[in-house]
């Protein structure tokens, strides 16, 4: 190029005045509707992948209907800084006050920062471990204990086995996966002690090719009832319906995709969790700052018996599941020793689902055959 | 189902899922590597392959038919790569960046237009059985080879023949080799450029169908997960060679299953690092391979990143 062009002084005074009033415009067209309540949502992946974000986007659309909210969502926001910009231009342009960033990873250090920065605003984080001192006061997090509705899963694929070995397939080796496939694994020796589970960490929350891979190749091992803890299960279900296997759901119902081999589910029922949280927004009440949940407080939910589970198998599970009700029930408890032989817990100690010690869970238990 | 395969899984998975993972990187590769035969590289078929995929699943869900569906996914990926090919033609059009660009677009209409199509159940591609012969239901299951993969397979040999020995393979190789000297010949350098970018893009469409309508057979926004800036690269490291490029795909995808299957055998310490495979292979065999000073062998000429 010959002749480069450089801004000049004018040219530049003249446009920070145009952004200056077209800026102001902005601001002043949106204040007419600041008496709602702006709720944000913020997600991983698309609200209908079967999975984690259909689950948070499902109990997001039931808040729809309350009087004087107004959600602004967005789905396919990377655990990078692109979810801060989210959060910043829910913030400053929707004027959003109460933010549900809803993916692990958006936790540290990308919630935290932007909490910071911005104290009037509640922020509520899906899964993270919020800690009094350590963490912004505007911020929080909630979760249910899904590992109990992967016990029942376990229970029921303990009960349908036949080659007595189960799959699943996780996405990375974090606490919660690490919690679902050891409650899994215990639901399924509950019933025989023979029972193993053999594990495949795929690496990340969603990739389609290597899920079907993983699924196909635990097929080719005999195995025969298969779960997983990824963002979207469809790829595995589908894929475990292909090859012949049975499947329990997690996340959402994926009874739709496996009409055969669907057993049951764990699954998320967060609109209650929603819903109160805005409640206290709108009356002005005190947030938790660490709220938790199971199926007995309605934050999740199992999905319906398959036609493949049989008489003893629901009976089983649904004894199991009504001592869960009551509240108190142990899954992880001593003695207990973890997939290489060591003792983890002695006997007589138990950890409830409640305990806090099940969230920082860095073992694999006996039976399972992977490591972290 | 009740007999394990033990060990042996891993050699059957590995060749299965060179096969079933590796396809949609052999369509994507020779369709970038007709393109960059012509001296243009087009490096918008990762939006190609995932607007394929998208394609393919809509009309296979509103036909009824699948093979519809790869039709019309390979029709839309020839339309991306004709606009690709008429933009590059005009003045001042870098083709790397429009590239970029077009893989932008392509995913963006894709996720847009896709969005109704994540949750209903389209109906598959029919996978041809070679493992009638076998017992196993094990290697039943992985001779379950889809039609799609001859196609690929055969479009690779007919590719490869072409250049060597068709005069519109020579005429595409002229032109990319040496604009200047096709000029002279009186070849239109621009036309051959933007049919073979159309081709190209739908040879990449192809491959979306596949991802969406066989294997993994769903459509969700993460189906390509980079596969389709893979093949690109494979092209570079296949020596724009047809049959290499069936060499490199099935190695890739063969590649790709060895992260699961030794898991599923007990070997699981370090799995981040079998995944890694496919990369450290690359890095490999471009540091074996490269001789300093020279140019890649087979490379064309009039590749804006040669000049």
């Amino acid at each position: 190029m010959s002749s480069q062009w450089t801004p000049g002084r004018r040219a530049v005074v003249k446009g920070l005045g145009a952004a200056a009033l077209t800026a102001g415009i902005g601001v002043s067209a949106r204040r007419a509707h600041a008496a709602d309540l702006v709720v944000g949502f913020i997600y991983v992946g698309p609200k209908d992948d079967y999975g984690y974000n259909q689950a948070h986007a499902e109990g997001a659309a039931a808040c729809k209907s309350m009087a004087g909210v107004k959600l602004v969502e967005e789905e396919n926001v990377a655990e990078t800084l692109d979810v801060q910009k989210t959060m910043e231009s829910m913030i400053n342009l929707d004027k959003a006050t109460l933010l549900f960033p809803t993916s692990f990873g958006y936790f540290d250090p990308h919630m935290l920062k932007v909490a910071e920065k911005y104290p009037k605003i509640q922020f509520r984080h899906a899964g993270g471990l919020w800690n009094e001192g350590k963490h912004p006061k505007n911020t929080g997090s909630y979760f249910g204990y899904i590992g109990m509705g992967q016990y029942l899963n376990g229970i029921v694929a303990g009960h349908t086995t036949k080659s007595k070995k189960l799959g699943f397939v996780a996405a990375k080796p974090i606490p919660q996966v690490l919690l679902n496939i050891n409650s899994f694994t215990m639901g399924a020796r509950a019933v025989d002690p023979a029972i193993r589970t053999q594990v495949i960490f795929t690496g990340e929350w969603s990739l389609p090719v290597k899920e079907a891979e993983a699924t196909n190749t635990l097929a080719d091992q005999g195995i025969d009832v298969v779960t997983c803890h990824v963002d979207g299960p469809k790829v595995v279900v589908e894929t475990a319906e292909r090859r012949g296997m049975m499947t329990c759901g997690y996340h959402a119902n994926q009874a739709k995709l496996a009409p055969k081999g669907y057993l049951t589910g764990a699954e998320w029922n967060w609109a209650n969790v929603y819903k109160s949280f805005i409640e206290a927004a709108q009356k002005g009440a005190p947030f938790g700052n660490f709220v938790r949940g199971g199926l007995a407080e309605g934050f999740i939910k199992t999905s319906p018996y398959g036609p493949a589970v049989g008489e003893t198998a629901r009976k089983h599970a649904d004894s199991v599941k009504a001592e869960i009700m009551k509240g108190g029930y142990a899954v992880i408890k001593g003695p207990l020793k973890d997939n290489k032989g060591k003792d983890l817990i002695a006997a007589g100690t138990a950890y409830v689902e409640t305990a806090i010690e099940l969230e920082s869970m860095n073992y694999l238990v006996e039976g399972v055959i992977g490591s972290i | 189902m009740s007999d394990a395969l033990g060990l042996w899984g891993v050699p059957l998975a590995v060749a299965s899922g060179a096969i079933r993972v590796g396809t949609p990187f052999l369509f994507v590769s020779i369709g970038e590597c007709l393109t960059e035969k012509s001296g243009r590289i087009n490096l918008g078929l990762e939006g190609t392959l995932v607007l394929g995929a998208a394609t393919g699943y809509a009309v296979s869900l509103h036909s009824g038919s699948p093979w519809i569906g790869v039709l019309a996914a390979g029709l839309v990926g020839a339309l991306f790569g004709a606009l690709h090919g008429y933009l590059c033609k005009l003045p001042r059009v870098n083709d790397i960046a429009l590239g970029i660009a077009m893989m932008l677009l392509g995913m963006g209409l894709a996720f847009f237009f896709g969005k109704p199509y994540i949750q209903p159940s389209a109906p598959m591609l029919p996978s041809i059985s070679l493992g009638f012969w076998s017992e196993s239901p094990q290697i039943r299951a992985a001779l379950e080879v889809n039609a799609l993969f001859f196609v690929g397979v055969a479009c690779a040999a007919a590719l490869w023949w072409a250049f060597a020995s068709t005069r519109a393979g020579l005429v595409v190789r002229i032109v990319g080799d040496s604009a200047d000297a096709a000029r002279a010949m009186g070849y239109p350098v621009d036309l051959v450029r933007f049919l073979a970018t159309a081709a190209g893009g739908f040879l990449a469409g192809l491959g979306g169908a596949y991802l969406s309508l066989y294997y993994p057979g769903s459509w969700n926004e993460r189906i390509s997960s980079g596969q389709g800036l893979m093949a690109v690269a494979l092209v570079i490291f296949a020596h724009w060679s047809p049959p290499r490029c069936l060499v490199a795909a099935l190695l890739f995808g063969g590649a790709g299953a060895l992260g699961p299957a030794l898991q599923a055998v007990g070997v699981s310490e370090g799995y981040y690092l079998f995944y890694a495979a496919p990369y450290v292979l690359t890095l490999l065999v471009m540091a074996v391979t490269v001789t300093p000073g020279r140019q890649l062998a087979g490379a064309p000429g009039e590749l804006s990143v040669q000049k």
